[in-house]
């Protein structure tokens, strides 16, 4: 037998009661070798800032393994890597920052190469349920150009997929509808 | 400070027409339960916060693989005390309001138990008022309810709160809105395709038909996936009434596309 889903319902207004942990913008330590910090803003249809929006991110480690038992090539082995990072601010300035690994590249058993790429869901107020979107490293031009689901994006909206790399990571920031709207995917 | 959705008047309307009024259901949601599961629409007009914040690009297909079928495997790492489950026990004093618990089980669509999967909720206080900062209404906070808990299902995938009943509070999103009494929901599930946030409902609230969250799911039979049921044999004596409710999240592999004609 097959049972249908739950439903999803909105995360806010007050979801800062529940959703943050105190090391929650963290998949790893900030100290650890390798850690990135990616930051960006969220934007609503009018051009302005989310200021309360709730970023999850998911991710392979350097060696394109992930925290847990299923991934390719069995779970990552770095230490306190938790590979998954929730940034839960409902009265900030609508900027989000986390700290992670950069992941590497996976080649999946069929031979297809995934560029280094983090999921991430997008929550607030206002949205019933979370949408999708994906993380590339603008550093990464050529292994992005090979990506099956880039190639699926249409090419004027790819860049919104691409952070842009700083001094200490990555910078992306999210709009969630409007000029330069951000792709979401159906997952 | 800004008050998100409660910017809206409160002036009293001019015409009925802005008093909420549900819409029909969506004809044909047999066949809606099937494609989506009767999920809500991200631009829900009768819901004003939606208008700006609903992506209006079509989403991009992405086909599960390594990234969407793994998972953060977190679940007893998240838990840090004994009594993170039980919102009654968490001050000095306990909460004033109707002690309830609730359980019941997450599972996949295929109706297998998803264990040592974290499970975290946050609600209203029995008055309706969120310990907040933007909740102002004038209800009572309660210095014995801070109104968040998690805890971990068993082998069976079951999970088990303690807590009390929460109110139902006004909100900004039209004259006299009001929301019915409902507990938020957080379930990681064991892959990244299986997230899901929402709320759970109490059996027979009259104000079910007045609000738009809980209308932004179209179908009927969707819309009671969401409530919860009351159980007399789960009642404690002398203690406590008992409310269960399962969790569904979706099963391994895609949801299939709206492709039915």
């Amino acid at each position: 037998m097959t049972y249908c889903t739950t439903p999803s319902q909105t995360v806010g207004p007050y979801f800062a009661i529940g959703m943050p942990w105190p090391d929650g913008p963290y998949a790893i330590p900030k100290d650890a070798p390798g850690a990135i910090t990616l930051s960006g803003y969220v934007y609503d249809g009018a051009g302005r800032v989310v200021r309360d929006n709730m970023i999850e991110v998911w991710g392979a480690d350097g060696e394109g393994h992930f925290a847990d038992l299923w991934g390719v090539g069995g779970g990552s082995s770095v230490t306190d890597f938790r590979g998954f990072a929730r940034c839960a601010e409902e009265d900030g300035d609508g900027r989000f920052e986390i700290v992670t690994l950069k992941p590497a590249a996976i080649t999946l058993p069929d031979g297809v190469v995934l560029a280094p790429h983090l999921d991430a869901n997008v929550f607030a107020r206002g949205m019933l349920k979370h949408v999708v979107t994906r993380i590339y490293f603008g550093d990464e031009a050529a292994a992005n150009a090979g990506d099956p689901i880039l190639a699926q994006v249409p090419p004027d909206r790819r860049d919104t997929l691409i952070a842009r790399a700083t001094d200490d990571g990555y910078e992306l920031d999210i709009r969630l509808q409007g000029p330069g709207e951000t792709v979401f995917f159906a997952l | 400070m800004t008050k998100p959705d409660r910017a809206q008047t409160t002036d009293p309307p001019a015409t009925e027409h802005q008093v909420y009024e549900p819409i029909g259901d969506t004809p044909g949601c047999y066949i809606r339960e099937t494609a989506d599961g009767g999920q809500p629409p991200l631009d829900y007009p009768p819901y004003k916060s939606t208008a700006l914040r609903h992506p209006k690009q079509p989403l991009v297909f992405l086909p599960q693989a390594v990234t969407e079928l793994t998972g953060p495997q977190l679940g007893p790492a998240r838990i840090t005390g004994e009594l993170d489950h039980d919102l009654t026990r968490q001050h000095a004093g306990e909460p004033v309001g109707e002690r309830i618990t609730v359980t019941g089980r997450v599972l996949d669509t295929e109706g297998k138990p998803l264990r040592n999967t974290l499970v975290e909720i946050w609600q209203a206080n029995a008055a309706g008022r969120y310990r907040h900062k933007w909740d102002r209404w004038p209800a009572p906070l309660d210095p014995n309810f801070s109104g968040a808990g998690r805890c971990v299902t068993d082998d069976d995938g079951r999970y088990r709160f303690v807590t009390i009943k929460p109110g139902p509070y006004p909100w900004g999103n039209h004259y006299n809105a009001w929301r019915p009494a409902h507990i938020h929901f957080s379930l990681l599930g064991r892959a990244f395709a299986q997230r899901l946030v929402t709320q759970m409902y109490f059996p027979g609230d009259p104000l079910f038909p007045f609000d738009p969250i809980f209308n932004s799911v179209r179908d009927a039979n969707a819309r009671k996936r969401m409530v919860s049921r009351f159980s007399m044999i789960d009642s404690e004596p002398d203690w406590a009434l008992a409310f269960e409710w399962d969790i569904y999240l979706r099963g391994p592999g895609p949801t299939p596309f709206e492709d039915v004609p």
